[in-house]
């Protein structure tokens, strides 16, 4: 037995990033059709309210909303808050104002963007307009930002609008990407380091003895710190498999290929690996496999067999 | 407001101390003290533990079901009765409490923990925003409180300097929570983060864990000598869009304060879950608090703001106090969402049911 002193903390960018796709209702697909067509619409309703931006129920009532109108492009300010440091995906890259619209003609307000040189430049009850998106494509960002307004016309009222257009806009693709900075804890970095060295690197339960491979801090059964470092292997056994047909994308493994749980010797928990060097219809429970690093990997590439004879079903099962 | 159908009680509680980063750690392993020593609390094993549920999420970790790892830490085989939320571990609470009710079981534990140090906690949390007309133009955490504090400031409810108060108590009163990450007076208000607020005005950001222990009837008075009895909960939401909400007031609150039975009696101390120094102002009125309440004697989420567990550590710190006598009455509040959306009220006391009625 040994215990490890405390390991230099592993560390690895970890970017997620996805495109969501979603549809539209009915009236959704209106306004954002409507923004690109540079009209304003909102939903009225049953009391009379105007909801802009517009929703498909009534957030009072839950009632279903189609009864929609257009808005005027400009608007008072009803808050604001100076963001003197833009963030990624945020509508401007210069400081700006977030600020809530409140549209000519509508009850409710709407999250945007506004463009002025300073803090001092923008109060609630301020006058803006909506600045248009040189290329408008159906989605929030359409509008660009908003932007002070002086003139002195009579504010827009709400009028009727069929909310109809050519080509209507039916959904739309949200970019979404974090970014974070991941660290595995103690275990898992012990069990990785292990790995660089050529060895598998186990942790055994206080409570039950039970070796766990690849460790994760805690023993599922008993709920404590494993903390004992028990080495593995190298050799273990095939306990179930399975063969893979479908070539993923990005993966430059020839199908078909086996995937398997593998119980290496002195563990009590099968990990799962891929087995090469034998055909892979010939590859059964019981197989004995050891581990393949390839020049300069961190990890084992693959596992293959060591020609010893296949391992008794007993010596297993309980690993399945 | 109907009194429980079961005595219900908070025994013990437990939280990690807040830091900026954790990475030493993974999830399970910041966590698993916090469960060992709320368990040592009543000498229960999770073996003898009714019903667990937890919440936490998957955003703040950038991992898929990552809270399927955590509970390796509750010892969840052979498998246990188990449920998680999304949310913070207050509303996981919630849901213990109700599974308390039917008498299914008699203990539950409840845990939540939360890493901000990965990822960056402003931009991920503009993932739950509304995802048509918002979520693309990535308005954060901190953009949006500030939109509130205005809307505050222009109604004449609060100022800078009256924020700054809010700040300085919070941190002051923290001095003596060993847990908290931002601690003791002259905490800098330091510049803008987004007018008007200022860092001081923000909560720090870090990461934590907390567990807490509910008991029924006799059960709970086996396990605690001073049982925080939970005389009601209730929870509300409000709308998604910030533009039809009044951000210088909080119904939802004041609706669950009034199903949680907050306004029958005065309370002697309050944990709020105010993560930004506008949002006291906004909960202080819901709630009808006075002067003479102790408002977040902890330090409150702007001395520690491990999300996803600062709200059920308002409801320990309340029932803590209840357990060392220092509180004979308290309400626990915890939010969820921008600008204080959905908002939860439990009332803690140190009598039970019929007895405490009639006081």
């Amino acid at each position: 037995m040994t215990t490890a002193p405390r390991p230099d903390i592993l560390r690895a960018p970890l970017i997620v990033e996805f495109p969501f796709t979603r549809s539209l209702g009915p009236v959704q697909s209106a306004f954002l059709t409507g923004l690109r067509n540079k009209v304003t619409l909102g939903v009225r309703t049953p009391t009379g309210k105007v909801l802009v931006p517009p929703v498909e129920y009534d957030p009072d009532t839950a009632e279903e909303l189609r009864d929609l109108v257009e808005v005027g492009a400009t608007g008072t300010v009803t808050t604001w808050a100076w963001n003197h440091e833009p963030r990624r995906g945020q509508p401007l890259d210069t400081p700006f104002a977030w600020v809530l619209v409140k549209l000519d003609g509508a009850d409710t307000a709407l999250l945007h963007a506004l463009d002025v040189p300073g803090p001092e430049a923008v109060r609630t009850g301020q006058r803006v307009r909506v600045r248009w998106a040189a290329e408008r494509e159906g989605v929030i960002t359409d509008i660009a930002c908003f932007e002070p307004d002086d003139s002195t016309t009579e504010p827009a009222q709400a009028a009727p609008h069929q909310g109809e257009f050519g080509d209507m806009v039916t959904g739309i693709v949200t970019p979404a990407r974090l970014d974070y900075e991941y660290s595995p804890g103690g275990a898992q970095t012990r069990y990785i380091n292990a790995l660089a060295d050529r060895r598998t690197v186990g942790e055994r339960c206080p409570s039950c003895r039970k070796v766990y491979v690849p460790p994760r801090g805690a023993c599922p059964t008993c709920g404590v710190a494993t903390t004992e470092q028990v080495e593995v292997g190298p050799a273990g056994t095939v306990t179930t498999y399975c063969i893979v047909n479908i070539k993923a994308k990005n993966l430059d493994i020839e199908v078909p290929y086996v995937y398997a749980h593998i119980a290496l010797d002195g563990a009590d928990l099968a990990l799962h690996g891929r087995i090469a060097g034998i055909p892979y219809d010939q590859v059964r429970m019981g197989l004995r496999v050891e581990p393949v690093w390839t020049e300069g990997g961190r990890y084992p590439d693959h596992y293959r067999p060591t020609g010893e004879p296949d391992a008794d079903y007993d010596t297993y099962k309980e690993l399945i | 407001m109907r009194p429980p159908i079961r005595d219900i009680a908070v025994v013990a509680f437990a939280q990690s101390d807040h830091r900026r980063t954790t990475d030493e750690v993974s999830e399970v392993e910041m966590l698993m003290p916090v469960l060992h020593q709320v368990l040592d609390a009543t000498g229960l094993r999770t073996s003898d533990i009714g019903f667990t549920c937890s919440g936490s999420s998957d955003y703040l970790a950038g991992r898929a079901f990552s809270f399927t790892m955590a509970l390796d830490g509750v010892g969840a085989w052979p498998p246990i009765s188990e449920s998680h939320v999304e949310m913070d571990g207050a509303w996981a609470l919630y849901e213990a409490w109700t599974k308390l009710l039917t008498g299914e079981a008699d203990t539950a534990l409840v845990y939540s923990y939360g890493k901000s140090s990965p990822g960056s906690v402003r931009d991920v949390l503009t993932r739950q925003l509304d995802p048509y007309y918002v979520a693309p133009l990535w308005p954060d955490s901190v953009a949006l409180a500030a939109l509130q504090a205005q809307a505050l400031v222009d109604a004449g409810e609060t100022d800078e300097k009256a924020l700054a108060g809010v700040a300085a108590r919070s941190r002051t009163a923290a001095a003596t929570n060993a847990h908290a990450q931002l601690r003791g007076p002259g905490v800098p208000q330091g510049d803008y983060v987004v007018q008007p607020l200022r860092t001081g005005d923000c909560p720090p950001v870090g990461d934590g864990a907390a567990a807490v222990i509910l008991a029924a009837g006799d059960r709970a008075r086996e396990l605690c000598e001073r049982p925080a009895w939970i005389r009601g909960i209730d929870h509300r939401i409000e709308a998604h869009s910030l533009g039809v909400r009044d951000l210088t007031d909080s119904p939802s609150t004041r609706l669950a304060a009034e199903h949680a039975g907050a306004f029958e009696r005065p309370v002697d101390t309050a944990e709020l879950h105010a993560p930004f120094t506008s949002q006291e102002v906004v909960l202080r009125k819901a709630l009808r608090l006075g002067d003479d309440v102790d408002v977040n004697p902890s330090g409150g989420a702007l001395a520690a703001n491990p999300v996803m567990a600062a709200g059920l550590i308002r409801i320990g710190e309340a029932a803590a106090r209840i357990h060392r006598g220092e509180a004979r009455r308290a309400l626990a509040h915890a939010t969820s969402g921008p600008c204080l959306q959905q908002n939860l009220v439990a009332v803690l006391e140190a009598s039970e049911g019929s007895e405490g009625a009639t006081r």
